[in-house]
């Protein structure tokens, strides 16, 4: 069993609007073990993104526990110490808003390594080496993030992220903007300095076939909490929870060895509710095809099937 | 031949006048739909696909565009000499278009009812006939209840922002459906949903276009969105048409080398990791590669890919690719 380098346990995300409790995140737990790369899926107002937030700080946690290597970490950004967010970083989803678009590339790669005290000339020969790494140009530095492709700008967001020798990143959509090619070619780099920095990723993203390519384990989330978790070679082979089997046969696929390999077709239906008013019961209760009169009353407990196979359904838990 | 095409383009030029220069963009683009037909026209971001289908309709800024050369046929009728009069005939009762994004599609400050009984309202006229209050409402009622849309009295009295994405795409499928007789253009209907929301979505239109008989253009950058929809799909590069074929013949048996780089690089679901990206990136549209404007990118690049743009050649059963590969046969 590898070391977990991130715990989360009963995390909770709550934000207090004008229209009532938004429950972002709710109840969720799992671990990212070291060197791997944990997939969170699900479809937009989720929740992932807001996990990953409360996870890098930027938000603090309403309740429960986040730890990093042992260390109690469920605290706002301003109280972590400055060593920590070295050692977290993160790359967004949309580079055009991400990179200070006023700011050269130089500037942008630099900031971080500023922040954590590194001296001017030393700052330079790292950018530097942070550009030939990404496969940028060393004439890139005194570019202005508008000036170049969007692809470049992630290439440039990543090389941001990766300036201060992280151990864990966390990677928020990294390639949703992008077009499959660039994406194939961003994959690969993050897949590379993965092995050679040794890295562990918190990896996020919509699109399921993409994710069976890159992540070790995932977990897929729904309405704020967790409703799967799975490594990931069974989460494609054996899906159990209804949710995850109406996204896997919705996916658009190209070839027929794919067709193949995906559920039977559940006709998907209804809409994600407003998370201000979430159904009573399991959360997946309206829109699925397996709903008795136990889904609407009582949430259910999250269960080991087997090994490492995590599910939240009554179904199962009989 | 020619009456059995709804769309024909043929060698399409359009430039973009623009603050830095001249942007070709595209670049001799032959395209064709015929009646009934579903096709499918897929390429990456800022191929100019939907420059293609905005020229259709001739709805394209203009300026900065222009058109250089070329040919547009709707049924039989050149587009671009049309008078405006006839123009506004046609986008009124022949052909309709879904955008990508609904949000900027519906106006903000109508009700979602009132903006379709416009629509109902225009295209009766168009036809000839006079319409009442009560026929209207009548009308809206029923397409709501085509697009399956759940309470159609009521929804028709909610603004766009009162609705999810999902349904604010289906209102506007709905407006598409209202005045497409003969053709409609979804340019990228599911892009901006989520996966189990964007099946419904697509499901629906093809359910509907199958129903009526309508021939449909979906524009998508999703490859299996639109392998599931239609009949026969064209790919395009940077301003051109580089292959066309029926779905299946495509997609077991892709021939451009574009083609062939485009499906390698989209992540299976089979897994087997990341296949590497095809090399180098989209031209520059003010000063594009000449020949093939591939070249740069091609592995099977040779001197005379770079003097000429190749020809449609015939490769098998409406099987067509435009690479000199495939000229000796």
């Amino acid at each position: 069993m590898s070391k977990e380098i991130v715990v989360v346990k009963d995390l909770k995300k709550w934000f207090d609007t004008d229209e009532g409790i938004v429950r972002a995140v709710d109840d969720i737990s799992f671990t990212i073990n070291e060197g791997e790369t944990f997939g969170l899926v699900g479809e937009s107002g989720s929740g992932k993104s807001t996990t990953a937030y409360t996870l890098m700080g930027i938000y603090t946690p309403t309740a429960g526990e986040i730890s990093y290597k042992g260390m109690d970490i469920s605290m706002g950004i301003k109280q972590r110490p400055l060593s920590l967010k070295k050692e977290m970083q993160m790359v967004f989803q949309d580079p055009g808003s991400s990179l200070n678009p006023k700011r050269s590339i130089e500037q942008i790669i630099e900031l971080p390594l500023q922040v954590h005290g590194i001296a001017k000339d030393e700052r330079r020969k790292r950018v530097i080496e942070l550009l030939q790494m990404v496969e940028l140009p060393e004439d890139y530095l005194d570019r202005q993030p508008t000036k170049i492709g969007g692809g470049e700008k992630q290439m440039v967001a990543i090389a941001r992220a990766l300036a201060t020798n992280p151990t864990f990143v966390t990677l928020d959509e990294p390639t949703s903007a992008l077009d499959v090619s660039m994406q194939a070619k961003i994959i690969n780099k993050l897949i590379e300095f993965q092995e050679t920095l040794d890295l562990s990723y918190l990896f996020i993203t919509h699109n399921l076939s993409l994710m069976r390519n890159v992540a070790t384990r995932v977990g897929i989330m729904y309405l704020g909490k967790l409703c799967e978790v799975a490594p990931t070679g069974t989460f494609f082979s054996k899906p159990l929870h209804p949710y995850t089997k109406m996204l896997l046969s919705s996916i658009p696929v190209i070839t027929r060895e794919e067709e193949a390999v995906k559920p039977d077709k559940v006709v998907s239906m209804g809409e994600i509710p407003s998370p201000v008013n979430v159904p009573s019961g399991c959360y997946f209760h309206p829109r699925c095809n397996e709903c008795t009169e136990r889904c609407k009353r009582e949430d259910p407990p999250m269960v080991e099937v087997e090994p490492g196979h995590f599910v939240k359904c009554h179904t199962l838990s009989e | 031949m020619m009456s059995e095409m709804i769309v024909d383009i043929r060698d399409l030029y359009v430039n973009f006048n623009i603050y830095e220069g001249v942007t070709r963009v595209l670049n001799g683009v032959n395209f064709r739909v015929a009646k009934g037909e579903k096709v499918g026209l897929i390429g990456e971001a800022g191929c100019g696909k939907t420059t293609t289908v905005k020229s259709i309709m001739k709805i394209l800024q203009m300026p900065p565009a222009e058109v250089m050369g070329g040919e547009i046929y709707l049924e039989g009728l050149d587009v671009l000499k049309m008078s405006q009069r006839d123009l506004q005939m046609m986008r009124r009762k022949t052909v309709s278009m879904i955008f990508q994004d609904p949000t900027a599609a519906l106006n903000p400050v109508f009700k979602v009812g009132d903006q379709i009984g416009d629509i109902i309202k225009y295209n009766q006229l168009a036809l000839g006939n006079k319409i009442s209050k009560e026929e209207i409402h009548e009308k809206t009622v029923q397409v709501l209840k085509e697009v399956q849309m759940p309470d159609p009295e009521r929804l028709m009295n909610s603004y766009p922002i009162q609705l999810s994405g999902g349904m604010r795409q289906r209102i506007s499928i709905a407006m598409a459906l209202v005045s497409a007789t003969n053709l409609l253009i979804a340019d990228e209907p599911g892009t901006n949903l989520d996966v189990t929301i964007q099946d419904q979505v697509l499901r629906l239109l093809g359910d509907l276009v199958e129903d009526r008989g309508t021939s449909i253009i979906l524009i998508s950058h999703a490859l299996g969105a639109v392998k599931g929809l239609v009949d026969r799909v064209y790919v395009m590069y940077a301003g051109s048409m580089v292959e066309a074929a029926n779905t299946e013949d495509l997609f077991s048996d892709p021939l451009h080398p574009y083609t062939k780089a485009l499906f390698k690089a989209v992540p299976k679901l089979t897994g087997g990791g990341i296949p590497m990206g095809i090399p180098g990136r989209i031209p520059n549209y003010l000063s594009p590669p000449t020949g093939c404007r591939f070249n740069p990118r091609c592995s099977h690049a040779k001197p005379e890919c770079r003097e000429n743009a190749p020809p449609f050649y015939q490769v098998g059963d409406g099987h067509e690719v435009a690479c000199y590969l495939y000229g000796g046969q």
